[in-house]
């Protein structure tokens, strides 16, 4: 089987809301692909149809090829993490991941190997109901790799973990998209997914608004854009404004500049014997790029013809 | 299965480990996990069974029977006297018998000149002691199941085989042998001739209007000795008027009746043995009350024949059906039927079914798989439960002086397997229903309305009969029949009620009901879990 997710035109309504709005992306193998969005953006639905939980008015979710629902043993291609409280509390934890590995026809050696892979050994025969929310997030995920899947879907796996479990995620997730598989992680804070995803969809009201890397992604976010230090504020920008650049007041003794490498603005200044302190390129951040998008997302509702790419 | 630190690009795909049922196996795997790993379920299972057995013990151990023989002799832990019949059931055999002896084949004819009967009048009145005999004897029509005709038995011992054929007050001629066979006889005018020839094991009854046309009733086999007592019966069973209030109870009234026939035209074929003897059969009729009553006098020919008793199977009332000790079954059914709902909708209240569907994306397969784990352990623990509760409770009932209806295996079996039946069928309806419902509390307060209440509405006599009858036709609550041991028999007139323990419906017909309920909640539930989005 091909490790991918492929999603295409997913619509959805709820009554009278609509939850999905052509929704359109692929995931690939051997990265991790962040699925970013504001609450209520459509992540978890579009996951709930392409997991054949939700069914979508129209349009179509693959894996490998194939609709979920035709997969034989599922587990064994796509492991999935949609709710880590989704758990009958009185079970303990070993015997919850007892009764998903019997349903995919594996054994009790394979549910001790996840758990020792999520370092869950400790607590396995421990009732499920007194788990702290990380604790419950590791046996989420240790559900998802009963399987041993080529395709990873995990919805806000950093929920609830500690520093730790955080780092211990990251490299979790990060050494299974190194083994090959397609792993896709939604989340609602860029933040989560700066250091962890390769690759990005970004979503908004049930369609995708940005589908590229992380490095692009910050790349156009951050434009062509020059910040200058100076005490003569006036003097620097007319310096500048001179040549065709767009300048700004940022504060009291900062300008932004736009439409000039950082090297010619310093040139200029130089050349029109203006003093400035400092002259640097200006980097936005990955959640600065995501702010944006999402606030285009939401300027241009109604507007379908509006795709930022 | 791979070591976890392996890399999945290295190895070949899982290998597929399929069943031979495409997958049905692994999923009714994973539901048997489920259930099992729930203590709390496991523990409900095991209350159901020791609530079932625990009332049925406490059943057994309060009911005290006890009775005295006589006025004046002491009271014992015990019951009277039940004869049981040639197969096995209790019976009632106490009539006035009016025999010779046959010895192997023959033949017996007569005329039935006149049947009256009724109420015997009460007590004896007068400072001058009784009325005389004649004056007592009611004239009216007699009883419907007021019997007056000719016999073959073993002996006058009660519960001995029997032939006989009769005329009785209101359901013409009859053929019945050894106190469950009955046969109606052809319509003929009166008087009635009536004949029995015997020719070595079966017996023919015959029936004539005139004395020379004859007509066959039927042909029997009721296994008699070669010498048998023959000659003329004459019963008149005890009445009973039942009257029924809505909201409260019953009340059963009634008393002895008499019958009174005039018999002649006797005629006998074969080996007889004179003189003609007059015989109570049944002790319990030979009471100071009817001492001087029943009896028969012979005038040139014609006798005349006063009898009172019944010579008929057994229908309630002077015994416990065992059915009565697995009055703790329905505590238990409560207990499965919660189970049965839980087994679901604990799923839908976390979310975990979405976990269950993602396992096993074919929602119909998952459902089935509920359904034999959730059916197949009620019925195990039901089967067991009973299987225990039963001989105990008899043992403990007749060891305290009751009387317990003599059952066969077959219907001890019916009984055992009918009533997990009907436990593992309610938890399969209260998982179908809480599957459409996604609620506990909504789908356990439906089970309850369908199963629980009819019953109790209907057999704790709250409605008066008609109702009760309708709701045990029509409710879930109709399977319960398939617990019920006596026999509603056409040819005795009895109290078949509801509140008595008897039930409109048959055993599998009542069972087939709660199929349908069931069948009809799985449908609904299969095509909603298809259709919805979880």
């Amino acid at each position: 089987m091909e490790s991918t997710i492929e999603v295409s035109g997913l619509h959805k309504r709820f009554g009278s809301t609509t939850a999905l709005d052509g929704m359109t992306f692929t995931v690939s193998p051997g990265v991790i692909t962040g699925f970013v969005g504001p609450n209520g953006a459509g992540k978890s639905t579009t996951m709930r149809v392409i997991l054949g939980l939700d069914t979508a008015d129209t349009g179509d979710a693959l894996i490998g090829g194939s609709r979920y629902r035709e997969l034989r043993q599922p587990l064994r291609q796509v492991g999935a993490l949609l709710d880590a409280a989704a758990l009958q509390p009185a079970r303990t934890g070993r015997n919850h991941l007892l009764w998903l590995a019997h349903s995919q026809g594996l054994g009790g050696s394979r549910v001790d190997a996840v758990l020792g892979m999520c370092g869950l050994q400790p607590a396995a025969k421990r009732k499920a109901g007194g788990y702290s929310l990380g604790m419950r997030q590791r046996l989420g995920i240790a559900a998802a790799m009963l399987g041993d899947p080529a395709v990873l879907m995990l919805d806000e796996p950093f929920n609830g973990l500690d520093p730790e479990g955080i780092v211990w995620m990251r490299g979790f997730l990060r050494d299974l998209a190194a083994e090959g598989r397609a792993v896709l992680i939604s989340s609602h804070l860029m933040s989560e997914l700066q250091d962890t995803a390769g690759h990005l969809v970004v979503v908004g009201r049930g369609r995708v608004v940005a589908d590229t890397t992380v490095a692009e992604l910050v790349e156009t976010a951050s434009g062509d854009r020059v910040s200058v230090r100076t005490g003569a504020r006036t003097e620097a920008m007319a310096a500048l404004a001179d040549v065709g650049a767009t300048v700004a007041t940022t504060d009291r003794d900062t300008i932004t500049v736009t439409g000039l490498p950082a090297d010619r603005v310093a040139a200029l200044l130089g050349a029109a014997q203006v003093p400035f302190s400092a002259v640097s390129a200006h980097r936005a951040t990955l959640e600065e790029a995501y702010m944006e998008l999402t606030r285009d997302a939401v300027e241009f509702r109604g507007d379908h013809s509006e795709q930022v790419r | 299965m791979t070591s976890p630190g392996s890399t999945f690009l290295e190895r070949s795909a899982v290998s597929p480990a399929g069943d031979s049922l495409g997958g049905f196996g692994s999923l009714l795997h994973a539901e048997w996990t489920k259930f099992r790993t729930v203590r709390s379920w496991v523990v409900g299972m095991v209350l159901a069974a020791v609530v079932l057995i625990a009332l049925g013990v406490l059943l057994g151990s309060a009911n005290r029977s006890t009775y005295s023989a006589g006025p004046g002799t002491e009271e014992i832990i015990g019951h009277p006297y039940v004869p049981i019949g040639p197969g096995g059931e209790a019976v009632t055999d106490s009539f006035q018998f009016v025999h010779q002896q046959l010895d192997g084949d023959g033949s017996i004819t007569a005329r039935i000149a006149e049947l009256t009967g009724g109420r015997l009048a009460s007590g004896p009145q007068g400072p001058a002691g009784p009325p005389p005999v004649d004056e007592q004897l009611p004239t009216g029509n007699a009883t419907p199941w007021a019997k007056a005709g000719l016999i073959m038995k073993a002996d006058a011992a009660q519960g001995s085989a029997y032939v006989a054929i009769m005329v009785t007050g209101e359901h013409g001629v009859r053929m019945q042998d050894n106190f469950t066979g009955d046969i109606a006889g052809p319509a003929v005018g009166d008087p009635q001739w009536l004949r029995l020839t015997r020719t070595g094991d079966s017996v023919t009854g015959s029936v004539s209007s005139d004395g020379t046309e004859w007509a066959t009733v039927g042909v029997v086999e009721p296994g008699l000795p070669a010498d048998v007592l023959a000659g003329m019966l004459v019963a008149a069973p005890f009445q009973e008027t039942v009257t029924q209030q809505f909201g409260g109870g019953g009340t059963v009234t009634g008393g002895p009746t008499i019958a009174t026939a005039t018999v002649d035209s006797l005629a006998l074929q074969g080996d007889w043995i004179g003189p003609w003897n007059g015989e109570t059969v049944g002790e319990d009729l030979d009471s100071e009350r009817l001492a001087g009553i029943v009896g028969f006098r012979e005038a040139a020919g014609t006798f005349t024949v006063v009898g009172a008793g019944d010579i008929a199977p057994v229908a309630g009332g002077s015994g416990t059906p065992i059915e009565r000790a697995l009055v703790g079954g329905f505590a238990a059914l409560t207990i499965v039927a919660v189970l049965g709902v839980l087994f679901i909708t604990t799923e839908y209240r976390r979310g975990m079914v979405r976990t269950t569907f993602t396992a096993s994306p074919q929602r119909g397969r998952v459902l089935a798989a509920k359904v034999i784990v959730i059916g197949g352990v009620t019925f195990v623990v039901g089967v067991i439960a009973v299987a225990i509760t039963v001989p105990i409770s008899t043992r403990l009932l007749e060891a305290n002086g009751n009387f317990v209806y003599p059952i066969s295996l077959a219907t001890e079996l019916r009984l055992i397997v009918g009533t997990a039946l009907v436990m593992a069928l309610s938890a399969v309806l209260a998982l179908a229903i809480g599957t459409i419902l996604r609620r506990s509390a909504m789908a356990i307060a439906v089970v309850v309305v369908l199963v629980v209440l009819p019953y109790i509405l209907a057999t704790a006599a709250v409605l008066p009969a008609g109702p009760s009858e309708w709701l045990l036709r029509i409710t879930p609550a109709a399977a319960f029949s398939v617990q019920q041991t006596p026999l509603a028999y056409p040819q005795v007139d009895g109290a078949y009620l509801p509140a008595f323990g008897f039930y409109p419906l048959g055993p599998f017909a009542g069972l087939l009901v709660l199929c349908a309920y069931a069948a009809v909640a799985l449908g609904i539930a299969w095509v909603l879990l298809r259709r919805r989005d979880v």
